[in-house]
């Protein structure tokens, strides 16, 4: 298919070899134009975008991931049923919805280290950690995660042993992944919401790992 | 297709650049963008293959140089005026010049909660039971498909193990081109690192990927 990408009002000559787009060269301008031609088009609802906007900066994040680490840290039933059916498990705790469909959950141990990554497009698990942040989206991880996972990891500051396996997860069909980290020693007997403090988002792609407590440092 | 999107393996984009406390947009056009392109795709006109796929066709040099929100807007463009929704001309004026296709559904306010908990499962029944086991050695196809396809390059023509039998899905490679859903089993298959980088990868590395029935023939 071809796309006519060449028929502007005005030129402006560009590095790229090929017809550019230059009606996206300003993404404010270009995205008000196509917001207020759908609206007037009765297709889309500009309050129907704030409420999706409100929902994932507010509502849905990392700390429903996090609530999923710290329950199963604090209750094996639940881990054994997060290994089995992640998103009957996950579900129970309130989180479903869009791109949190088919859930998997992968457990770090002292002999594997997992680390989830999208080669081909941006899928993450939006139920259980809200939007996905730009690096997760751009080339220099999506080439290089399942290549050269070490130097990415440096890169976040994160050295594993050189002994722990590394087990890299390409996201490429609708199953959604999420890392349960190891507890942290020195954690025993902390309740769930301090045990969920303790997990970043990070942590749960597998670019990190859990904090340990500041008392254990 | 052998786009620009699929970057597994890989070089010359750099370090990765996490950011400290990063916030969820760094522009108020993209909380805008995230809503349309969710708004759009409620039409149900199209499908999540088929939005995929016109975000694979951007010329690479663009997608390359695009920030994600920027690929998603020029995506949903295509999408529109394939569509019917609108044309060439009022995406470029921002102004309605005609009536266009009629969607199924249009996003309002109050059906955005339901819509994003609910979500779109694309778990499918089949009729016949998966070809492969848990533990069973399989190869990767060697194809090249203009097409969309979610077997990435650097994963075809390679041999691996099946870890898990996760069900059956939708099948992209068809329903991203308006041939039907055409569900098949979904496996998880574990490559060693050598095998797909060769003798210096990290001995320590293995891959997976989840991979259709179609893209898999016994070892």
């Amino acid at each position: 298919m071809h796309d006519h990408d060449d028929d502007h009002a005005h030129g402006d000559e560009h590095a790229h070899g090929h017809d550019h787009d230059n009606h996206y060269s300003d993404m404010q301008a270009r995205v008000k134009a196509l917001e207020t031609l759908l609206t007037e088009k009765g297709l889309i609802d500009p309050a129907a975008i704030d409420a999706i906007v409100d929902t994932y900066e507010t509502k849905v994040g990392p700390r429903n991931g996090a609530h999923v680490v710290a329950r199963a840290w604090s209750d094996a039933d639940f881990a054994d049923w997060l290994k089995r059916d992640a998103t009957a498990a996950i579900s129970s705790l309130g989180y479903t919805g869009r791109q949190g469909e088919h859930m998997r959950a992968v457990f770090n141990t002292a002999e594997t280290h997992n680390l989830v990554v999208c080669t081909l497009c941006s899928c993450y698990p939006w139920s259980v950690l809200g939007l996905p942040p730009v690096w997760y989206k751009a080339p220099a991880y999506r080439s290089r995660a399942v290549i050269d996972p070490r130097g990415v990891l440096a890169e976040f500051g994160l050295m594993l042993p050189e002994n722990q396996k590394i087990r890299v997860w390409d996201s490429t069909a609708e199953l959604r992944y999420l890392v349960i980290p190891e507890r942290p020693e020195g954690t025993e007997g902390m309740d769930e919401r301090t045990l969920a403090s303790l997990v970043s988002r990070d942590a749960m792609i597998g670019t990190a790992v859990a904090r340990k407590p500041e008392s254990a440092t | 297709m052998n786009g620009p999107h699929d970057l597994g393996g890989q070089m010359g984009f750099g370090p990765v650049a996490p950011e400290k406390d990063e916030l969820y947009f760094h522009a108020d056009w993209e909380k805008r963008a995230l809503g349309i392109t969710l708004s759009c795709g409620a039409f149900g006109a199209w499908t999540i293959d088929e939005s995929r796929h016109a975000r694979e066709n951007i010329p690479p040099a663009d997608y390359l140089a695009a920030s994600y929100y920027e690929i998603w807007i020029r995506g949903i463009d295509k999408l529109l005026e394939r569509h019917g929704f609108a044309t060439r001309e009022e995406l470029l004026s921002g102004r309605k010049l005609q009536d266009g296709a009629a969607p199924k559904r249009v996003l309002k306010a109050d059906m955005v909660p339901a819509v994003l908990a609910k979500g779109g499962p694309c778990d499918r029944l089949v009729e016949t039971a998966p070809l492969f086991v848990v533990g069973e050695a399989v190869r990767t196809k060697n194809f090249n498909p203009a097409t969309h396809t979610r077997l990435p390059r650097y994963a075809r023509a390679r041999t691996g193990v099946v870890e898990a039998v996760q069900g059956s899905f939708v099948f992209p490679d068809d329903n991203a081109h308006g041939k039907g859903e055409n569900p098949q089993w979904l496996y998880t298959v574990v490559f060693d690192g050598a095998e797909i980088w060769g003798e210096d990868a990290d001995p320590t590395l293995t891959v997976s990927i989840d991979a259709w029935e179609g893209y898999l023939e016994p070892a």
